[in-house]
């Protein structure tokens, strides 16, 4: 007979669980998001070159814009693209 | 004091000369009426889409202390009646676009960058490793196990006439 003790290590209670979302620029303490880097920027945007929204990359309020903004200026200096497909 | 940064495009079909003096004219214009802190030349860059018909373009990117934005509207409106440059962006930078700007020069940030990336591949990674897991191996298994059953009902047939046929040439041969 299997008892608890054994039970409760059988399966990994961490397998399957939520993700906790977190905002990067506050954990890693990232203070200013240059315009003029693409690459880094490009994790913000969908394959469309749109914006992700905030649900998805988990940004605080404060950076989220901060983000936006960058981007955007991107955009005027064709760092990125207004409009595309398979971006990525 | 103030800082800014101003990042203007060169139009990449006109001669070499021409672009080097585009671009110091507005450097110069900058210099009259500001310090410069830094002037970076990003060099020739594909353009994410075409502008005036070009598909490439010369990335110049200044910084610059200045008291007070007064010398900034006669710098854009000269950059604006100029048909030389494609773009050109005006930015207010804080104390931390400074440190940034700084942090970069002296080589700190592509570090920090590259650690970024470290940690968030491996999650990506993983992710499709349990698609792929998920997915494939049950086709894998069978179309596996059938290719194998194929391969070695093929073998067989193969092998049996192979095995009967060079065993007698074999023989011959020693015997000849």
């Amino acid at each position: 007979m299997a008892t608890r003790e054994v039970i409760k290590f059988l399966s990994n209670p961490k397998i399957g669980g939520k993700r906790s979302k977190y905002c990067r620029f506050r954990r890693f303490g990232i203070k200013y998001i240059d315009y003029k880097d693409p690459d880094f920027l490009e994790q913000f945007v969908n394959e469309q070159g749109k914006l992700l929204p905030r649900r998805i990359t988990g940004n605080s309020l404060k950076y989220q814009r901060r983000v936006a903004t960058a981007v955007k200026r991107a955009r005027h200096l064709a760092f990125l693209p207004y409009v595309t497909d398979l971006l990525k | 004091m103030r800082n800014y940064e101003v990042t203007f495009i060169v139009d990449p079909t006109l001669p070499g000369d021409e672009i080097k003096s585009a671009a110091k004219k507005y450097i110069d214009l900058i210099k009259g009426g500001a310090k410069i802190t830094n002037i970076d030349e990003l060099g020739i860059r594909q353009l994410a889409y075409p502008i005036k018909r070009k598909n490439t373009g010369i990335y110049y990117c200044v910084e610059f202390e200045a008291e007070n934005g007064v010398m900034i509207a006669p710098l854009e409106l000269a950059m604006r009646r100029d048909e030389q440059l494609l773009r050109f962006l005006t930015v207010s930078l804080d104390k931390h676009g400074v440190k940034y700007n700084a942090d970069k020069r002296a080589g700190k940030i592509g570090k920090i960058i590259k650690k970024k990336k470290v940690e968030e591949e491996p999650q990506h990674k993983r992710r499709n490793n349990n698609k792929n897991r998920k997915k494939r191996p049950s086709n894998n298994n069978n179309n596996s196990n059938n290719n194998n059953q194929g391969q070695n009902k093929d073998k067989d047939k193969t092998a049996a006439p192979a095995a009967t046929t060079p065993a007698p040439a074999a023989e011959a041969k020693p015997k000849s």
